[in-house]
């Protein structure tokens, strides 16, 4: 199954891919960030940077953790 | 000197490391594991690398990556033994159980039926965790038979293999907080307490931090649990620790890929430039033995 992408050519701001709400990063964003989307807490991950593109980030696995 | 990181997602913390090697002028590339093949008969490009720190959030992916590495006698920090010892709360238990490291009593059983009796064993309350898994998850606080019996059922019928392993804790009744201890090496550098009304006072699930004085009873325990998963030189490791009315201080787990960004502010300490303070350190001296 395929994840929504979103992708914008604005260095820094990206559309949700859950919601379509702005999504922007204070810094320049790296590639395998995560970030949450203030609209609907999506937590999401960019998958490219150039254009910019993130993803719905991977559900949590068993053996994620510290 | 040239490090690589390993990841599979860039948290906070991951982006402060990286900004700490920056500004030291240390040259490194960033590893996104799930994009990477090893040839395990060739090191490759691995041998490049005077040290590769491993912040993959991924403990099972962790382990092979590190393992590989080191098969080429790349310097991974932490170890894969490390990685092995903290990733299983079984296997830290044990270690800390041979070194007589002060720790909650821990029973283990592999049926439904032995878990109860584990549990009778051990006495109400007490605390189901699995073994592997981190930031509170499906930790069960088990007050009466009633209780033990469902939580059983459930991780019967609903868990993976992996919850077939029924770790049981004494449950320690502390006094609404733990203690995180960081350890750089085998010195703590800093600490904090993580306080809840919620019996869980991990940060993840919304423990409050603020900052543990570091005495020399939790800077030796540290020290000790610290060797126990690491070795003598230590590694980089979260120490955490209850407060027990009648023991003292247990050492309840210890953490591989910690986890600082709400440490940095009530500690005051660089977490992050004194982790790779060390990496480097330990790069520089196994370049030295090496000739």
């Amino acid at each position: 199954m395929s994840s929504p992408v979103s992708s914008a050519s604005n260095t820094n701001q990206v559309e949700c891919p859950e919601c379509a709400a702005p999504v922007r990063f204070a810094r320049a964003p790296l590639a395998g960030e995560v970030t949450r989307c203030g609209a609907c807490r999506a937590e999401l991950e960019v998958t490219n940077l150039s254009p910019l593109r993130v993803e719905l980030a991977p559900e949590v696995q068993e053996d994620w953790g510290e | 000197m040239r490090l690589a990181l390993f990841h599979s997602r860039i948290r906070v913390e991951e982006r402060l490391l990286l900004e700490e090697l920056t500004r030291r002028d240390i040259a490194h590339d960033v590893i996104d594991l799930r994009e990477q093949t090893f040839d395990i008969h060739d090191p490759g490009q691995w041998t490049q690398y005077d040290a590769v720190i491993d912040r993959c959030i991924s403990q099972t992916h962790a382990l092979a990556a590190t393992r590989v590495l080191e098969r080429f006698g790349v310097l991974t920090v932490n170890p894969a033994s490390t990685i092995e010892a903290c990733g299983d709360k079984l296997t830290t238990s044990l270690l800390l159980a041979r070194d007589n490291v002060p720790t909650p009593r821990v029973r283990v059983a592999l049926d439904e039926a032995s878990a109860l009796s584990a549990i009778e064993q051990i006495g109400y309350p007490c605390v189901l965790k699995p073994t592997t898994g981190s930031w509170g998850r499906l930790l069960a606080r088990v007050n009466d038979r009633d209780a033990a019996e469902a939580v059983i059922e459930h991780k019967a019928t609903l868990g993976s293999v992996a919850h077939s392993v029924y770790y049981v804790q004494e449950y320690v009744d502390k006094p609404q907080r733990d203690l995180r201890v960081f350890v750089v090496g085998t010195e703590a550098i800093c600490g904090i307490t993580r306080a809840s009304s919620h019996w869980i006072t991990n940060t993840a699930r919304g423990g409050q931090a603020a900052p543990l004085t570091i005495t020399p009873e939790i800077a030796t325990l540290s020290a000790r649990a610290a060797r126990c998963v690491a070795g003598e030189s230590g590694g980089l490791l979260a120490i955490d620790l209850l407060e027990c009315p009648r023991r003292g201080l247990l050492v309840s787990e210890i953490n591989h890929t910690m986890e600082f960004r709400n440490s940095i502010e009530p500690t005051g300490v660089n977490i992050p430039g004194r982790m790779i303070e060390w990496v480097v350190a330990q790069a520089r001296a196994l370049a030295e033995v090496a000739g």
